[in-house]
């Protein structure tokens, strides 16, 4: 594996970032007996010297049995060893055979916000130059992408945090949406717990009382899918007690009176109605953040893995804008990305509908820009395609290769993913364990962990972060841009990919000059040596820029646009035979499709298995007592999990983690209805029936 | 398909909104007698109180889209035989459905003094913008004020003119306020709110004659009494506004007589809002009337030619500075029902709750009652309720969030989880501690306790404490 450690391999210590969220502590890695590998936790700007339990526990997989190392194919029922010519052999010719008979765009690709941004850029870029397919997308349109249209139709660019974290813990006025940090991100509580200590007020908008929302100096505890009318109310009060920051508004602004029209006719008696929030605490929320000294609005998934998740974050953002708060140093509006490299890998092209630098892929600009750096002929490039969940589902897709992603589990209605990925004539897997896509390949291939790579990431403040090699990978384990190089090769554009992760990183940056999202001026060696670089920085001779719209914001006439947003009821509402609202999200221990997170044995411990959260007076009615296996049915599916009674959620609503996957699958239940402009799935409400197994 | 709206108000305006939504194949034209854009009447009270301004009062218009709106212009008559209708301007605008939407206007009583055609200066009622601006023209100068009627809508005003600094009192003929909404008991509670916010309750007291001169306005009680003020706001009720629908022939009888498709006795003829009359009801509130909007758009646009308007649940909210009243369903004593109640007068707050077989049938809440958002949703969707009453009556009803509090760490079982992020219990706490950790330093060490989210630092120092005490003391018995 020439190539693919830069650091030195007899390194006994690299300081690195954890694998897996968005926060990405700084962790450092050495070498422990048994050819063990330590992590302790690393005073970093983000995570201030903290590490979760995931984070602690995350070499544990680098030596594990369950990790693969060595290529697998399937023959008949059974994925036996391989030899890498022949897994490579069976890639190359199922992906011509597709796309002789069917077409290019026969041939899909499926990335993930874990990789790192060199993988991320590579697989946009095999698509569109190797393949030349439309069909690539990513497991981060079920997580980013609509608080990222609602960002780019607001302020003209996405960057999930505007300005650093540290601006968080000294908010006089926090509003969470939506966002149970103390479980997805823990290291970020400490923010939270600075804020509080500095005598700030917390508010948390959720339907469940958290651990993040019992944190809360005020809970705001609505029906799933009305956030979007309680951001309307909590302006209309705004604005009716005159707390809006009207020389902003004129100055920095646009179509701020459609929107004041808007509000008008969410006054909060009507919205106490639809949200279950009473009038009182959505006035106290209110006045909290409009007279704060300083406010920072943060949405997460749950306002926004919605069919309406753009209008709703909007919503927020009319809120942020009428109180003047994006671009005013230590207040501002955010989102909390959550995968690891959410934030680079929805920058570099493995959307459907973008080019490196978040480039428009149907601006001929950017077209012409993007094949200079890949030296291919601009109308050579493929047009926009499908998003995730109708890539997966629709008909086109008849071969597909899956990295950094394991769908049929994090996928919505799952079953019907499962399903359209077993009738494929190939399917592809590079994964390090044999997840539940991986067990359904044709092909699996064998990759290289978070500890055996180079390469950059992203993180959820737009802070571009080195992850440094700690050892080489196993023997006949390669790494992802490794296996796209030599795909790439066999399909004739060999010339055009390198293994080495720096040239990649040195071609993405002359990709990105001049975009959105420019990384032209970050290189490597500044990035360590400045605990990471805020995007956009244009050149090496200029500091990057951790706080964004401080002058301008990122639209044709400078000004932050508003939008006006109305209410829609959720895709699909309780009714007589599915009475329940179901809502899916996380446990501290695991990790998005757990994949990773269910094979280490002490997380294992902590988080065993699924279950299904309901109120006492909900379980009492059913007949299920705490710890009974129930089923849960929706219209599309049923999952089984044991039942654990809380009084933290609404009686009206059950929980489930999406962790896991088979009978105990949350995302079985889910719902496939997709915002209009993001195509987020509705994953965060849906209805249901809950009977005792 | 040609569609006019009689009535630009929140009704009218809702259906053009809905309409829009539904389709370019629908031309909506929509007359409105008032001269303005559409608005929300809801807030007017807040205009009253001088807290917003006129123009934010405004909602989003329906404009463009086939959507032609003209607000100013009255609707004179209806000729049904041609399916047009007539306006103040002389125009014959043709229909192939017409929808009226012409809401309700301001109850005049019949008191001596009074000319319902023509009020006395410094009389005012309080419906519209109009009335709106005309009650402020002469408020400008005012520092007292009557209100006539002790309803929902009096107390709006009273409020309204409250919180500009007139000391206001309310004339009610009834022995209690808002007597279709709230109990005696309530009332009463709601009497010293009113108080604390300079308005003055007079129940029982029936109105007999107003006399308005340049100076101000006085009221003739029938027990002989007389108030007086500078300004009278006669806010005595509404009466849905049928005029239109009479001369046209149409079924009257309250309102104008709908089916659940929300048609009149003319086919070709809906009526929603304030001016219709389902089942016999009236409603006279936002809610129904959006609902009924949306009814006729899913029936006229197509998509669901029998959508059946269902009667939503009736919820009454008074929320103002000073006042969180809510109240819904009935009141009044019921057969076998299950009846909770809390009076703290002292602190205006009141609540009772009517439960029939594990459903809410009424509620009156009054004053700081969190569950009060709770409640309201267990009212309107008639789910069961908590098996906590209490927790219903007084507190959060939902959510009650796990006590926090540090529990003391010899108290503590060995199985409580004190670092979340790491999963580390007291127990592994005690066993670093029994392994030689001496310190905080050292138990994190060992542990990796607090190192993740940081919350449980002071526990684990609470515990480290305890542990160096307990084997102290324990060293110093055995010596």
């Amino acid at each position: 594996m020439a190539g693919a450690v830069e650091s030195l391999v007899v390194t006994r210590e690299v300081a690195t970032h954890c694998p897996y969220c968005a926060l990405q502590c700084g962790m450092t890695l050495r070498a422990a007996p048994e050819g063990r590998v330590e992590v302790t936790p690393r005073q970093f700007p983000t995570n201030r010297g903290g590490l979760c339990q995931k984070g602690w526990t995350a070499a544990e997989l680098l030596d594990h049995p369950d990790r693969l190392t060595t290529p697998l194919v399937r023959e008949g029922a059974e994925l036996r060893p391989a030899t890498w010519a022949e897994a490579l052999d069976r890639v190359t010719e199922g992906i011509r055979a597709t796309q002789s008979a069917h077409g290019r765009d026969a041939v899909a690709v499926f990335g993930g916000g874990g990789l790192t941004n060199e993988k991320a850029y590579a697989l946009g870029k095999f698509a569109r130059v190797a393949l030349r397919t439309k069909n690539i997308d990513y497991n981060g349109r079920f997580c980013m992408s609509s608080a990222a249209a609602a960002g780019m139709r607001a302020f003209g660019v996405d960057r999930g945090l505007p300005f650093p974290l540290a601006d968080i813990g000294k908010a006089d006025t926090l509003l969470l949406v939506g966002a149970n940090v103390a479980e997805t991100m823990p290291p970020f509580a400490r923010y939270l717990t600075e804020q509080k200590a500095r005598g700030g007020t917390l508010i948390v908008v959720d339907p469940r009382a958290t651990a993040t929302a019992r944190q809360a100096t005020l809970h705001l505890q609505p029906t799933p899918g009305t956030d979007l009318a309680l951001a309307n109310a909590l302006l209309h009060i705004a604005l009716g007690e005159g707390w809006a920051d009207e020389a902003y508004v004129s100055a920095r602004t646009s179509g701020f009176d459609e929107v004041r029209r808007t509000v008008a006719s969410y006054w909060p008696a009507r919205v106490e109605r639809m949200t279950g929030v009473p009038v009182a605490d959505l006035e106290a929320a209110a006045r909290a953040l409009a007279t704060a000294e300083t406010a920072i609005i943060l949405t997460a998934r749950g306002a926004e893995q919605h069919a309406k998740g753009v209008d709703t974050v909007t919503a927020f953002i009319n809120l942020a804008l009428a109180l003047g708060l994006p671009g005013r140093p230590g207040s501002g509006y955010g989102c909390l990305t959550g995968q690891g490299n959410g934030q680079g890998g929805r920058e570099h092209g493995q959307k459907a509908d973008q080019l490196p630098g978040y480039r428009k892929i149907d601006d001929p600009a950017a077209r012409a820009h993007v094949a200079g750096v890949w030296g291919v002929d601009p109308d050579d490039l493929p047009g926009p395609g499908p998003s995730a969940y109708e890539l997966l589902t629709g008909d086109e897709m008849r071969a597909l290769l899956v990295f950094g992603s394991n769908p049929v589990v994090s996928a919505p209605r799952a079953a019907r993913v499962e399903a359209r990925l077993r009738s494929l004539d190939l399917l592809v897997v590079s994964d390090f364990v044999l997840s539940e896509t991986a067990a359904i390949a044709d092909v699996v291939l064998p990759t290289a962990q978070w500890a055996e790579e180079d390469g950059t990431m992203t993180n959820l403040e737009g802070r571009v972060l080195r992850r440094h090699a700690f050892r080489e990978p196993p023997p006949d384990v390669r790494t992802d841009l490794a296996v796209i190089a030599e795909l790439a090769s066999r399909l004739g554009a060999g010339t055009r990919f390198t293994t080495e992760p720096r040239a990649v990183f040195e071609e993405l940056r002359r990709a990105s000059a001049g975009g959105a999202a420019d990384y032209a001026g970050v290189t490597w060696e500044r990035v360590d040596a400045e605990d990471g670089v805020f995007w956009p920085c244009p050149s090496v001779d200029r500091p990057g820029t951790p706080r964004l719209f401080l002058d301008t914001f990122a639209t044709p006439d400078g000004r932050a646009r508003f939008l006006p947003v109305e209410h829609r009821p959720v895709a699909e509402e309780v009714d007589a035979e599915f009475p329940l609202y179901l809502t899916t999200g996380r446990v501290l221990a695991q990790y998005q499709s757990g994949a990773q997170t269910r094979r280490i044995e002490p997380l294992r411990r902590t988080a065993p298995s699924a279950f299904v959260e309901l109120h006492p007076d909900l379980a009492a009615r059913l007949g299920i007592e705490a710890g009974d296996e129930v089923v849960v049915t929706s219209r599309r599916g049923e999952m089984r999990a044991p039942a654990r009674l809380t009084e933290t959620i609404r009686p009206d609503t059950v929980f489930a983690p999406f962790h896991w996957g088979g009978a105990a699958r949350a995302n079985s239940l889910t719902s496939d209805a997709l915002d209009p402009t993001s195509r987020m799935p509705e994953f965060k409400v849906c209805a249901v029936k809950v009977q005792a197994a | 398909m040609n569609v006019v709206v009689v009535g630009y108000g929140m009704a009218g305006s809702r259906l053009a909104a809905e309409l829009r939504d539904r389709g370019p194949h629908i031309k909506v034209t929509v007359l409105g007698a008032e001269p303005h854009r559409a608005y929300n009447r809801i807030m007017l009270s807040s205009v009253l109180a001088g807290k917003v301004r006129e123009r934010d009062v405004e909602i989003t218009e329906a404009a463009g889209h086939g959507i032609d709106l003209r607000p100013g212009v009255a609707v004179t008559a209806i000729d049904r035989a041609a399916r047009t209708v007539t306006t103040d301007a002389g125009d014959r605008i043709e229909y192939h459905h017409l929808v009226l939407a012409t809401g309700s206007r301001a109850l005049i009583p019949p008191l001596s003094g009074l000319d319902r055609e023509h009020l006395p200066e410094r009389v005012a009622v309080f419906r519209t913008l109009d009335d709106c601006r005309r009650i402020l023209a002469t408020a400008s100068g005012a520092r007292t004020a009557l209100v006539l009627g002790g309803g929902l809508l009096g107390l709006e005003a009273a409020r309204g003119l409250a919180a500009r600094g007139i000391a206001t009192e309310v004339v009610h003929a009834v022995g209690h306020l808002m007597e279709r909404q709230l109990d005696p008991a309530a009332s009463a509670v709601l009497v010293r709110t009113l108080s604390s916010l300079g308005i003055a309750a007079h129940l029982d007291a029936m109105a007999a004659s107003v006399a308005a001169d340049a100076d101000g306005v006085t009221l003739g009680l029938a027990d002989g009494r007389e108030l007086r003020a500078d300004l009278l706001v006669v806010a005595c009720g509404v009466r849905p506004e049928t005029g239109l629908a009479t001369d046209a022939g149409l079924a009257v009888e309250r309102g104008v007589v709908v089916d659940d498709h929300m048609r009149t006795s003319d086919r070709h003829i809906s009526a929603i809002g304030d001016c219709a009359q389902h089942e016999g009801v009236v409603s006279g509130l936002v809610a129904p009337a959006w609902e009924q909007a949306r009814i006729v758009a899913r029936v006229l646009g197509g998509e669901d030619p029998f959508a059946k308007y269902r009667p939503l649940p009736v919820v009454t909210r008074l929320k103002a500075a000073g006042i969180d009243l809510a109240a819904m369903g009935t009141s009044a004593p019921v057969e076998g029902a299950e009846e909770l109640s809390f009076a703290d007068p002292a602190r205006g707050t009141y609540a009772k709750l009517t439960i029939v077989g594990e459903r809410l049938t009424g509620a009156i809440m009054l004053g700081d009652n969190p569950s009060v958002g709770a409640v309201i949703q267990l009212f309107d969707r008639g789910t069961p309720v908590p098996t906590d009453r209490r927790a219903l009556l007084l507190g959060r009803a939902i959510g009650v969030p796990a006590t926090t509090q540090a529990e003391s760490p010899a108290l503590m079982p060995d199985a409580a989880t004190v670092c979340q992020c790491n999963t580390v219990s007291k127990g592994a706490l005690v066993r670093c501690w029994r392994a030689g950790a001496r310190s905080v330093d050292d138990v994190v060490a060992a542990t990796r306790a607090t190192t993740g989210c940081g919350t449980c630092r002071d526990a684990v120092e609470g515990i480290v404490d305890w542990l160096s005490t307990v084997d102290s003391s324990a060293s110093e018995v055995a010596a």
